[in-house]
């Protein structure tokens, strides 16, 4: 049941709409903050970090059409939509998403195997009988020079893959920060306030997590439920929020010191209430750096899980099952590089432009490295 | 001072046991024996007697944390918990349940191969992560750190696989310079191990540089670097003598650290190089879904690194004497 309604499309496009909105909120609401209006400020001046914020919005519109879908009617041959004789009901088909039916032209032509980027003739040598005897030649390819990336051992287009993974990255870099935030702010955030008991207890439970090395915690926590994309962002979300649940109960300490707190203390105001109005929003800056520091930490680690089998399943595109197959393909003669060379640009024009952009806005909001 | 190393001694306690009974959770209450059994024995094979017959050859019958039927301390001895979750605490790590061979043996087998793999690129790293850190951090700000800058973040963009792949297919496939991957005891353990050092020494410059460069940057702009100045000391011997001992610090107190937990080895050095460590173990285990081994890797791990971060505080509070008194 709860599979059922993970997997349909209703529920991801509404989880990319919700995603949205709560984004724009809180880019809203920050706007209206003389802090983040300066530090915005601050990053559009560097031109480097601008470019790569393109660049990372290019790839963040390729996983959004990619994350939204919608099911298509089943036709009969003649054209007329086809219906459940019993009930009338349409029939649907599985559907697919924004980016598959755009990539369609692409993703339908298929070969039978390897063939080299922009290649005409294959790339495997098959026996053919001809006037002069038997030879070994390269048969032409059903589509030549429309394969941009070439394509793989089961003929499929490299490109459309390479495209396909961008979400499985995306959603690693961004869920996995999603999931650890809230209850790292959360427990940060009362840990450093409360103090005492409370205080205590968070504390050895975090000691106790971040004492587990977190590529053997992933690695039990994907043996104990499985490969699979949701598993894995819940595995690193956990394993991730040990540092920022520290980064933020020291800043809460510092803060529970200052003036404006004191003063809303004395005043009389709740301690939730001072939470939420003087606390929180004087360490969002913290969170929005860790955030944005390791998305491409994420990234790159499914990669490697992935590698190592205890990242997604097999059932989902990603750089790490590319990177994968190309090991094989690398010990043939000549080699197969195209797949493990795709793999390598895209991750490389995700990771390169986050860790950049990263850096600019650690630059800006860090007030340390502003006063110098 | 002995206040506080018992005091910090006596923190390992508790931690030691909330990990022991976080990994209990993990793989024996979300994940029962008789799950394990069905893992093991497939999905067909559901009938009840094979899964009980399974549970009792690898020591899974009793019940988890209470023994009723037993008596006085065999209450709690009789238990699965006892047995195999808090028995690692004293070392015995047990047998796997798939080859039933001892894990502790295993572990003591492989954990050399692991060390002779990561200590060389542990000491490697830091050497040149520091000369290089320093090197850039005197020149701040001119156009070869800028460059330098944007050299390390690139080396951090990419994935640790393209390093390796790359470095197999270059230097050994077809310089073959060095095999491609495999191991040997003895002396000519070298020639496996040249590759796997070189990849992994490249791959951690890129992050290493640049926290190192931000942790002496720290300390150029501290008062007492102004004062040698003032008092006309050449930079060179402001740079060695007083801005590296400084930094060097935080740097060398995480050594004990970095050393017990470069015993579990590099899974994916070790994967790639087919190196018989620890590693490269616990790879084996998670494809063979051995729960046993994977149980034991990963109490194993955290108790070194428990272990290591109480000599890595130790360490600094006999450097730094305002951790102990604080």
């Amino acid at each position: 049941m709860i599979k059922e309604i993970w997997n349909s499309w209703w529920f991801q496009n509404l989880l990319v709409v919700l995603l949205l909105a709560v984004l724009t909120l809180i880019g809203w609401r920050l706007s209206r903050r003389e802090y983040w209006r300066l530090a915005y400020r601050e990053v559009r001046q560097r031109r480097g970090a601008v470019i790569c914020f393109f660049v990372f919005c290019l790839y963040v519109v390729i996983a959004l059409a990619d994350s939204v879908g919608w099911r298509r009617a089943l036709k009969e041959e003649n054209g007329e939509i086809r219906r459940n004789p019993e009930t009338g009901a349409v029939v649907y088909d599985r559907g697919a998403s924004a980016l598959d039916y755009l990539l369609k032209p692409l993703s339908e032509k298929k070969e039978k195997t390897y063939s080299a980027p922009m290649a005409d003739v294959s790339f495997m040598y098959e026996t053919a009988t001809g006037e002069t005897g038997v030879h070994r030649v390269q048969p032409k390819l059903k589509y030549p020079g429309q394969h941009w990336l070439g394509t793989d051992r089961i003929g499929m287009d490299v490109f459309v893959q390479a495209l396909k993974s961008i979400r499985t990255g995306m959603v690693i870099g961004i869920l996995t920060t999603l999931l650890a935030v809230p209850f790292a702010l959360f427990s940060g955030v009362v840990s450093g306030y409360m103090g005492g008991f409370v205080d205590d207890a968070l504390q050895y439970i975090c000691t106790v997590f971040s004492s587990v090395p977190t590529v053997l915690f992933i690695a039990a926590f994907m043996l104990i439920f499985g490969t699979g994309l949701p598993q894995l962002c819940v595995a690193m979300g956990i394993a991730s929020w040990t540092g920022l649940y520290r980064l933020l109960r020291g800043e809460t300490l510092r803060l529970r010191e200052a003036e404006f707190v004191q003063a809303s203390v004395a005043m009389g105001t709740s301690t939730w209430r001072i939470l939420l109005r003087h606390i929180i929003p004087n360490v969002m800056h913290l969170v929005l750096i860790t955030a944005v520091l390791r998305f491409s930490s994420g990234v790159l680690a499914e990669a490697v899980l992935t590698y190592l089998g205890i990242g997604v399943g097999a059932d989902t595109v990603s750089w790490g099952s590319m990177i994968n197959d190309a090991r094989t393909e690398l010990t043939r003669d000549p080699i197969i590089w195209w797949k493990l060379c795709s793999a390598f640009v895209f991750m490389l024009g995700l990771v390169l432009p986050a860790n950049i952009f990263g850096d600019a806005v650690r630059d800006a909001l860090d007030p340390r490295l502003r006063t110098q | 001072m002995l206040a506080y190393i018992i005091r910090r001694l006596l923190y390992v306690v508790p931690t030691l046991l909330g990990v022991n009974i976080l990994v209990f959770v993990l793989f024996f209450m979300v994940n029962t024996p008789d799950d394990m059994a069905r893992q093991a024995l497939g999905e067909k094979n559901m009938d009840p007697l094979q899964v009980e017959r399974w549970k009792e050859a690898h020591g899974y019958e009793v019940p988890l944390f209470w023994n009723g039927e037993a008596k006085g301390v065999q209450c709690l001895t009789k238990t699965i918990f006892f047995r195999k979750s808090l028995a690692m605490l004293w070392g015995n790590f047990g047998h796997s349940d798939m080859t039933q061979e001892s894990i502790g043996g295993e572990i003591r087998r492989r954990a050399l191969p692991s060390l002779c793999v990561s200590t060389p690129i542990f000491l490697a790293t830091l050497l040149i992560n520091i000369i290089l850190a320093m090197i850039v951090a005197t020149k701040r700000g001119s156009v070869s750190d800028m460059v330098t800058q944007f050299l390390c973040v690139a080396l951090m963009s990419i994935s640790g696989l393209i390093y390796i792949i790359a470095g197999q297919y270059f230097f050994a496939k077809l310089l073959r310079w060095t095999p491609v991957s495999g191991f040997l005891q003895g002396m000519d353990m070298w020639k496996f191990l040249v590759l796997p050092i070189l990849v992994g020494t490249v791959s951690g410059i890129g992050g290493g540089v640049r926290l190192y460069r931000t942790l002496f940057l720290e300390e150029i702009n501290r008062d007492y670097v102004r004062t040698a100045r003032a008092k006309g000391l050449p930079e060179s011997q402001i740079l060695f003598l007083h801005v590296l001992k400084n930094a060097m610090i935080p740097i060398l107190t995480n050594v004990p650290l970095q050393l017990l937990t470069l015993m579990m080895g590099n899974m994916l050095l070790e994967n790639f190089f087919s190196i018989p460590g620890l590693g490269g173990y616990t790879i084996t285990a998670l494809g063979a879904q051995d729960f046993a081994i994977v149980r034991a890797m990963v109490f194993l791990g955290s108790v070194l690194y428990i272990i290591g971060l109480l000599l890595a505080d130790i360490c600094y509070s006999i450097v730094d004497p305002r951790i102990r008194l604080g």
